[in-house]
């Protein structure tokens, strides 16, 4: 509702509109013959009354159709123009429309792959699809066809303008008379309409999420029994929108008459001065048809800029929030000197193994908008070693791993791989090295195959199929009646949550990192699946440095460290005999955690 | 079908016909009226500038004669022009009472749509809410909606408008000049058809643009979700051609619509400009020759102008017809659905003690794949029963047949004797509070939250019951305390906090029976224990019921059940269960053999 409400208070926002001007201008050819195809379209739909008025004086007036074969393809010639010159501005319109809703959408997502997490802990993936997919649709859309009514109303009222002028200049200038009047009508009833739908917005985006919460908290209606309280309050809301709506319709039903009013007076001001001029001999009856079609012509364009002004409103507030996605700064990347010494890096490029030992040396952490996580943190991790880390939600366990992945940098203090700290390695060698398994299980929609070489896009079939061996998978695609080939929909396509991690295992598998991360799942699966998952986290951490954020007791065994985390700081570490026999923290955790596991297991 | 839709719509514009017959009327008049101008011009150019003989007949021509003819006209022409202003104003009076009218029509048929879907949805019974897709049903209030307000207020009348615009037109050109009317029309009809044709031809393609887009809409949302595992994998540049490809696919197939669309503007323009063009040339040839007057000529000249717009869209708008009435069907289904029969009225108000009965009680909701099977079990008023069971076991359907979110199979289900079938609905759920699992906050302040359903309550009120929730020191704890805004606009509550949130809620209302569908879940132990401790002590005559699957939790209770597969299978006090063989056994076993196996003499759990 916030973003609503900005939506029509701003005033012109030149920074802005610079902005989309430039990617306008990246398809400068389509801009320019564009604008030529609307500047024939004017002149040619301003010509036409002059044929008629030609028509009239020389045929009709004289009595005599000689000749008229000429009129007659010169007449076909300019429609047959003018429908090319129609044509050819609806393609261009679109074609520009397109192209640049194509280059800010490539341009936005190129961003969102470099922008850090920073960025994604403050902006919700709702509303970033919006800024990438609709709000740059409406920027594009409204720009485009707004340019196209733009122009062509520029050029209408200028041609037609100067002919009049040429044709005869009393009868313009007494037509030019209303004008002024208008002008002032229009502002006056713009600034009106605009205000209403500003507020019918604001109720209209209310009910929807009245709509969205009435039915998603409908058994909490139910069971409180509030059905009758929440429809008044709906009530209070639809009567609102209603107004609003009544208002600006009854406005604009008082605004186009009066306009349209206000062009008749044109007409009959012309008719009047000109009608004495025809009599007099010092005009044509065509000269006084073509002012009278001029009249109508000249006022259809400024009969139309209200709409026009309130649509490039309304992309500014979309463009405003695409831009402020395109201009986010990206606040991790290579900074110059590894720039230097690597040159750019891409993703694709190969990338150099890096051993994987990790040294956290005196690092603090901080989110933008949150507490200190980390203070002061030390931690060393050697090649080849397996850490596991526990600790109650907020003890700061996901933030170490982020750190670890380079998804975020220490605020203060350095971590070093291999010696070097990570900072002076390229951004892309860090994180190629990278095995990474997420707490809920993430596939891609395709086939299972495309979901394990997503870890190495090159790999064999054979590879594939080792990977998916090592993390006890195989067994289970086999089964699939396409096997490898079996396609993963969004909703899942019948595999359960076990196998879904069990893939992703072998996805890290295949990319054969240095540095392996686990962030355990809490959902608990059947035990047989248990039994499949716990061989194949043994599989991938053998010989690889790797961080597991666990939740299951076999899992956190496994480790050859552990460390207990409780408000950023190591509280306790060891193997997990050691711990149990301090009867600590790790003991009480252990405890009530093995109570929740064996409890689920016996009920499930 | 197609009758009981048109009567749906018929209830939706009720109360409404007289407007919306007025709106008609005064479009009618609008239309007419705006077919006037061209002939005063006619007459301007005929018989007062020119010396044609005067065309006006009855009154028209007593008027003309009245105010002096043609010479006193042309020495003052600005009286026609006043003439042309007026009738304009006539015009413009008529289109502004259609408009207002039709805007009432529209908005209060919207209005009234919009009230009686968020009511017939409320009442939707539990079934169909627990399978609803949110998205579809929210578009279908929303854009479905909207496009009948359209079709009310704008395709209908459009339609109309044109049919009257086209038989008058038609009428006075035919009075004028029947050959060149006959020319004026000859393209109507193949315009009207090729839009039409077309309209509905492009809707296929219409379908494919959007499937391409969602489908790169699918890609940036697989791409946001699984950013981590992006970068992780260092797979940005494989990513960035994945949505070039999509955005491409997206962008080329929608300018195959593009250029369809252009193909077809340029070709109704070519034809519609033909169709001038063979006014104006016959109409020129015909004038020279003496068969017509030069105003006749312009007369038809903005005839045909000002038809052409209304007859290119009309295809148009009959082929988007069927959109609307998708809509309506779309909408229609929401109707078909059959809610709770809830009102004061029927059914009876007893007194709730707290006596609860499950005598025999079978549910399914699909065939042949019972929920709950015989379930018999009694608790009395004032004590606290806990269910153990594991997922799907039936504990929610258990509690939701009490308040009758569902309704039994077989058996019965009796509060203080009375069966809850025959108690009215509203009734029963104010007396007896259920908390909710996964309980949903509204997007307002905590305090207006805590107060929904009790909006009389005191601050003292609400602040004791947030005391017993434990909530009350963490709402404090925020900036703005009660005035909190919660979801997506303010502050996002975790799960533990929502739930004790929603516990709060329904304490503020004196409920004889209540029940906690596992909603202390995601409280940690001890403020669970804090919370049915607090309870105790200000609930002493209330029937409690509790699902839980922590033992610290069920042993408290006054008697357990344990249900499996829809079955009690036990039932019992914690000290008779643990003395049985059996699930309740099992789950309290791994309790004490882990006591055994780590305590060495340390504490004690009873």
């Amino acid at each position: 509702m916030n973003e609503e409400n900005q939506e029509y208070n701003k005033s012109f926002d030149k920074e802005m509109w610079k902005k989309v001007i430039k990617y306008i201008l990246i398809h400068k050819k389509v801009l320019l013959l564009l604008i030529s195809s609307l500047v024939i379209l004017s002149g040619l739909e301003s010509i036409t009354p002059l044929l008629t008025r030609y028509a009239i004086d020389t045929y009709i007036e004289s009595g005599s159709t000689a000749n008229m074969g000429w009129f007659i393809i010169v007449y076909f010639i300019v429609i047959l123009i003018k429908a090319s010159s129609i044509f050819a501005l609806i393609y261009l319109a679109e074609k520009l429309f397109l192209e640049v809703s194509h280059s800010i959408r490539k341009d936005a997502f190129e961003k969102l792959q470099k922008l850090s997490f920073t960025y994604y802990d403050n902006n919700t993936v709702g509303s970033l699809i919006a800024r990438v997919t609709s709000d740059t649709w409406r920027l594009t859309g409204i720009i485009s066809w707004g340019l196209v009514d733009l122009f062509w109303g520029i050029f209408t009222i200028l041609t037609v303008t100067i002919l009049m002028f040429i044709l005869n200049v009393k009868i313009t200038l007494a037509v030019l008379g209303v004008i002024p009047l208008l002008l002032l009508i229009s502002i006056y009833f713009q600034k009106k309409i605009l205000k209403s739908t500003r507020e019918s917005r604001k109720y209209n985006s209310a009910i929807t999420a009245s709509f969205n919460e009435g039915i998603q908290g409908a058994t909490t209606t139910k069971t409180l029994v509030r059905e009758k309280k929440n429809l008044e309050e709906f009530d209070v809301k639809t009567e609102k929108f209603k107004s609003a709506a009544i208002k600006i319709a009854v406005l604009s039903a008082l605004f186009f008459p009066i306009v349209s009013a206000l062009g008749i007076l044109g007409t009959s001001l012309a008719l009047w001065t000109g009608g004495v001029m025809v009599f007099g001999g010092i005009v044509t009856i065509g000269t006084l048809s073509a002012f009278i079609s001029y009249t109508q012509l000249f006022f259809f364009p400024i009969n139309d800029l209200a709409r026009i002004f309130a649509n490039f409103q309304m992309a500014q507030a979309a463009g405003e929030r695409v831009f402020t996605l395109l201009d986010a700064n990206i606040d991790i990347y290579d900074h110059d000197e590894v720039l230097k010494q690597y040159g750019l890096i891409k993703a694709s490029d190969t990338v150099p193994k890096l051993h994987g030992q990790i040294e956290f040396k005196n690092v603090s952490f901080k989110y933008t908008k949150g507490e200190q996580v980390l203070k002061n943190f030390n931690l060393k991790v050697e090649k080849g070693q397996s850490i596991a880390i526990v600790g109650e939600t907020g003890s700061g366990k996901t933030t170490i791993v982020n750190l670890a992945c380079r998804f975020y940098q220490p605020t203060v203090g350095e971590i070093l791989i291999d010696g070097i700290n990570y900072q002076d390695i390229p951004l892309m060698h860090v994180q190629g090295n990278l095995g990474y398994m997420l707490q809920t299980p993430h596939l891609f929609s395709g086939t299972i195959k495309d979901n394990i070489t997503y870890g190495n896009l090159e790999a064999t079939y054979e590879e594939v199929e080792n990977a998916a061996k090592l993390a006890e998978a195989h067994g289970f695609i086999m089964n699939f009646e396409k096997g490898y080939d079996h396609a993963i929909s969004k909703g899942g396509g019948g595999l359960s949550t076990g196998q879904k991690q069990l893939i992703c295992i072998a996805r890290a598998i295949i990319a054969n990192p240095s540095i392996f991360i686990l962030d355990e799942a809490t959902s608990s699966v059947d035990t047989h699946t248990e039994k499949a998952i716990q061989q194949a986290i043994g599989n991938v951490i053998k010989d690889r440095t790797s961080f597991i954020i666990a939740h299951r007791l076999s899992t956190i065994r496994q480790a050859d460290r552990i460390l207990v985390l409780d408000k950023g700081n190591v509280i306790e570490e060891g193997t997990h005999n050691e711990l149990i026999a301090l009867e600590g923290h790790y003991y009480k955790l252990y405890t009530s955690q093995f109570l929740e596991e064996q409890e689920l297991e016996i009920l499930n | 079908m197609k009758r009981k839709k048109l009567k749906l719509l018929l209830s939706f514009i009720k109360g409404n016909k007289k407007n919306y017959i007025i709106a008609i009327f005064f479009m009618i008049l609008a239309t007419i009226t705006s077919l006037i101008n061209p002939l005063i011009i006619k007459l301007a150019v005929d018989s007062v500038i020119d010396e044609q003989p005067v065309s006006l007949t009855g009154v028209f021509l007593v008027m003309f004669n009245n105010v002096g003819g043609r010479e006193v006209l042309l020495s003052n022409l600005w009286i026609l022009g006043c003439i042309l202003i007026l009738i304009s104003a006539i015009n413009g009076i008529f289109n502004f009472l259609s408009k207002k009218h039709i805007a009432i029509v529209s908005e209060r048929t919207a209005k009234n749509m919009r009230n009686k879907l968020y009511d017939h949805i409320q009442y939707l019974s539990y079934s169909y809410h627990i399978k609803v897709d949110t998205g579809d049903l929210i578009q279908r209030c929303t854009s479905d909606l909207d496009k009948i307000r359209t079709f009310i207020s704008q395709q209908l009348m459009e339609i109309i408008r044109a049919i009257t615009l086209i038989t008058t037109a038609l009428a006075i050109m035919m009075s004028l000049n029947v050959k060149l009317s006959i020319v004026s029309f000859v393209v109507t009809p193949i315009i009207v058809i090729i839009a039409f044709k077309f309209f509905k031809y492009i809707k296929a393609k219409f379908k494919e643009t959007d499937e391409a887009e969602s489908k790169m809409t699918t890609v940036l949302q697989e791409n946001l979700n699984s950013m981590r595992i992006v970068r992780a994998f260092a797979k940005q540049d494989y990513e960035m051609d994945k949505f070039n490809n999509a955005s491409k696919t997206f962008k080329e197939t929608d300018f195959i619509v593009s250029k369809l669309m252009a193909w077809y503007w340029g070709i109704t323009d070519f034809i519609c400009d033909i169709q001038l063009g063979a006014i104006l040339i016959l109409g020129t040839f015909w004038a020279a020759n003496g068969l017509l007057t030069i105003g006749t000529l312009l007369a038809f000249m903005a005839y045909s102008h000002n038809m052409i717009w209304p007859i290119r869209n009309l295809g148009r708008v009959l082929a988007d017809m069927g959109k609307a009435s998708v809509s309506l069907n779309r909408i229609s289904e929401i109707f078909d659905e059959t809610g709770e029969d809830i009102d004061l009225e029927s059914g009876l108000t007893p007194e709730i003690k707290g006596d609860i009965s499950f005598e025999n009680v079978s549910f399914e909701y699909e065939k042949d794949k019972p929920v709950l099977s015989d379930v018999t079990f009694h608790i009395n008023k004032g004590q606290t029963i806990a269910i153990l069971g594991g997922t799907g076991a039936g504990k929610t359907t258990l509690v939701n047949l009490l308040v009758r979110l569902f309704d039994v199979k077989s058996g019965a289900v009796t509060i203080d004797g009375i069966n809850v079938k025959d108690i009215n609905r509203k009734w029963l759920r104010k007396k007896i509070g259920i908390v909710l699992q996964e309980p949903f906050l509204f997007s307002r302040t905590i305090k207006e939250n805590i107060a929904f359903s009790n909006y009389y309550a005191t601050e003292e009120q609400i602040k004791s019951a947030c005391k017993v929730a434990s909530i009350y020191k963490v709402i404090r704890h925020f900036d703005k305390g009660f005035d909190t805004i919660v979801g997506e606009k303010g502050v996002t509550l975790s799960g533990g906090q929502k739930q004790r949130v929603a516990i709060a809620r329904t304490l503020l209302n004196n409920h004889s029976i209540l029940i906690f569908d596992d909603s202390l879940s995601a409280v940690d132990v001890e403020t669970d224990a804090y919370i049915r401790d607090q309870l105790k002590k200000n609930l002493h005559d209330t029937t409690t019921i509790i699902i839980s699957h922590r033992i610290s939790t069920l042993k408290q209770a006054d008697k357990i059940l344990v249900i499996e597969k829809g079955t009690i299978t036990q039932q019992g006090t914690h000290r008779e269960l643990i003395r049985e063989q059996g699930l309740y056994k099992e789950v309290f076993d791994i309790q004490s053999s882990l006591q055994s196996d780590t305590t060495k003499g340390g504490e004690n759990n009873e």
